[in-house]
């Protein structure tokens, strides 16, 4: 080994730090990718949830809401669903710094001479990529619904999906490296995630809540997340005025309906906001 | 037969020309508030040293490796390992060790060529040279046939051999192992300290590892013995042992007082204790048979004792260090041990 060539080289030039960085970030990328890929019950299992929720709730509440038009509250509920799945496996994957925490090898990571910025994002790629992988698969669901696909549909939900899976895959980056115990992330999952899919408009319609609820609704990043979703779903459904009146897609603000443009853009910023805390996260962990 | 492997691969110092210091640790202190972990200690590690630093746990071990491997940073005083500043430059540092912590630091998910290849990339070794050298680690630590294979499906000891393995994925100056062996069996154990010895031969590197177990710390070409986060002995096995003494044979016989008298007249050092007599020699072995020509009367007993890292660890701490699986040492030694200190 002696024989070898030394170690690489640490007075390299901007250009190669910075090719070394995005690999550092690309293995811990496909990381993601293999482990997802080798826990197929974890993927079984994150399907359970939605499928129940959809076939449930949504039969249940088709009866109560009735149709409209032919347009019916499970195919409201479909975007809802994906939705959830793709913010479930996000989060869970982000927090899955937990569990390398754990189990020993996020020492490997971070006693590594690289940058933690290139790790965290590594990790919220890899999350992302898995969480919207995990959503996309809900699509095999929609014929039975009768939600009607289109390529184009398709592709727009995957990039939907990738933004607020980016997202949510920091924000659960950003929570995972303030806990220290696995005992945490029960609790983060109780307080956190559900009340944002229960208040994201995943579910039901947000309007005519109470005022102290709406606010609420309008500070989860979720609600802007979920909207443009549906609205893309819808807007490739042959669908009646009366229904569009009937099942809202697009987030109401100080009486102002927002356009899919600006709901995007505020999911961006939180984005943005969430990566740059997990970053900020990462370099303070020990 | 692990003690022969231990003779033939140690490095002559006294017989090589002189080898540069690859660790230099100057007054290094570490305080947690009131609490003096690491006292200022100042030792260095030669190239291609086995060097053991042996305590109890919480002498201060763990917190000196940490700030070797610059994961803590040192109160006061100065270290440099690999030619650079363990505070100034954490990174550079980082680039030039190896590091095998206590506790597993592997994904039993990925296979251990996965994870060998993940070390490479953030420790930026070049992409053409990563198979190449994935290939030699895992020959040197005997794991070639497991490349593809789960490390969920690896034993103890092989994913300790796997952790040993990327840890010199990058090639690095000196080897840090904190407790490498614990929690092996003795068997996996023993050959993982051949595999160790081996690697200091084949990859030329210096190890520095941390033990509580005294006859691990045997393997090491020198021991610093640390206690309340001092060093309180430093020097090769055989040099610390022979600080203490010589062997010892303890001998009952059917009339001590005579017997004591009659080695005395034949130039003996002796001591006569409650239940036996005790002669210093200086080889234990060999001075029986003469030994007992030379007391003149019945012998019913004979036990000979040559001094261990245990014993040196008694003398200089006044404690022991021993864990449960290690011979226990009869009270009368630790007596005599200790008159021989006052």
């Amino acid at each position: 080994m002696s024989s070898a060539a030394p170690p690489a080289n640490i007075a390299d030039g901007p250009d190669t730090v910075l090719r070394e960085e995005v690999r550092t970030a690309g293995m811990v990328w496909l990381r993601e990718l293999i482990r997802f890929e080798r826990t197929r019950a974890r993927i079984l299992s994150g399907l359970v949830q939605p499928v129940l929720f959809l076939v449930v709730l949504g039969y249940g509440m088709s009866g109560l809401v009735g149709t409209t038009a032919g347009f019916d509250f499970k195919k409201f509920m479909f975007p809802g669903i994906m939705a959830m799945s793709v913010v479930t496996t996000a989060i869970f994957s982000g927090m899955s710094i937990v569990w390398d925490r754990e189990f020993g090898f996020l020492r490997e990571m971070l006693v590594a001479p690289t940058s933690r910025a290139s790790l965290a994002l590594g990790k919220t790629a890899g999350g992302a990529t898995v969480a919207a992988a995990q959503g996309t698969i809900m699509l095999i669901l929609a014929p039975l619904i009768g939600v009607h696909l289109t390529a184009l549909l398709v592709l727009e939900i995957i990039g939907l999906e990738l933004l607020m899976a980016i997202a949510l895959t920091a924000f659960g980056v950003f929570v995972a490296t303030h806990i220290q115990k696995m005992e945490g992330f029960q609790v983060v999952m109780q307080l956190l995630l559900f009340p944002m899919i229960f208040l994201s408009g995943a579910l039901f319609p947000l309007n005519g809540l109470p005022g102290w609820l709406g606010v609420l609704t309008h500070v989860n990043p979720l609600t802007y997340a979920v909207a443009p979703l549906r609205q893309v779903v819808f807007a490739a459904q042959d669908m009646p005025a009366a229904a569009r009146q009937r099942f809202p897609a697009s987030v109401e603000l100080f009486g102002h309906t927002l356009s899919i443009g600006t709901e995007i853009a505020i999911v961006v910023v939180f984005a943005g906001i969430f990566i740059a805390l997990a970053i900020r996260g990462f370099s303070r962990m020990e | 037969m692990a003690s022969t492997v231990s003779s033939d691969a140690r490095v002559d110092v006294a017989a090589s020309p002189p080898r540069p210091n690859v660790i230099e640790v100057r007054d290094l202190t570490r305080r947690f508030g009131e609490f003096t972990a690491v006292d200022g200690i100042s030792f260095d590690v030669r190239e291609g040293e086995v060097f053991a630093f042996l305590g109890p746990n919480g002498a201060g071990k763990s917190t000196t490796i940490n700030m070797l491997c610059t994961l803590a940073r040192p109160t006061s005083g100065h270290a440099s390992v690999a030619g650079f500043d363990v505070a100034a430059r954490p990174k550079a540092v980082r680039r030039h060790i190896g590091l095998v912590f206590q506790e597993p630091t592997l994904d039993d998910q990925l296979t251990a060529q996965e994870n060998l290849r993940f070390h490479a990339v953030l420790y930026r070794i070049p992409s053409d040279e990563v198979n190449e050298r994935v290939a030699r680690v895992l020959d040197l630590v005997d794991l070639s046939d497991r490349r593809y294979d789960r490390v969920s499906e690896f034993s103890g000891g092989m994913a300790r051999r796997l952790e040993i393995a990327r840890a010199l994925m990058h090639v690095p100056g000196v080897l840090f192992l904190d407790e490498p062996t614990i929690g092996l069996d003795p068997q996996t154990r023993a050959l993982m300290w051949e595999d160790v010895l081996r690697l200091r031969e084949e990859a030329n590197v210096t190890v520095f590892l941390t033990t509580h177990y005294m006859d691990e710390a045997e393997y090491a070409d020198r021991i610093a013995i640390i206690d309340h986060g001092a060093i309180v002995a430093i020097d090769t096995p055989q040099a610390l042992k022979a600080t203490i003494g010589a062997d010892t044979v303890d001998l009952q016989t059917t009339d001590d007082v005579a017997a004591v008298a009659a080695a005395r007249r034949n130039g003996y050092r002796v001591e006569a204790g409650a239940d036996g007599v005790r002669v210093f020699v200086e080889h234990g072995e060999t001075a029986v048979a003469p030994l007992i020509a030379a007391v003149g009367v019945p012998v019913l007993h004979v036990h000979v004792h040559q001094p261990t890292l245990d014993d040196v660890f008694l003398h200089y701490t006044g404690r022991e260090i021993r864990e449960s699986h290690a011979e226990a040492m009869s009270p009368r030694v630790r007596a005599f041990t200790r008159a021989r200190r006052r």
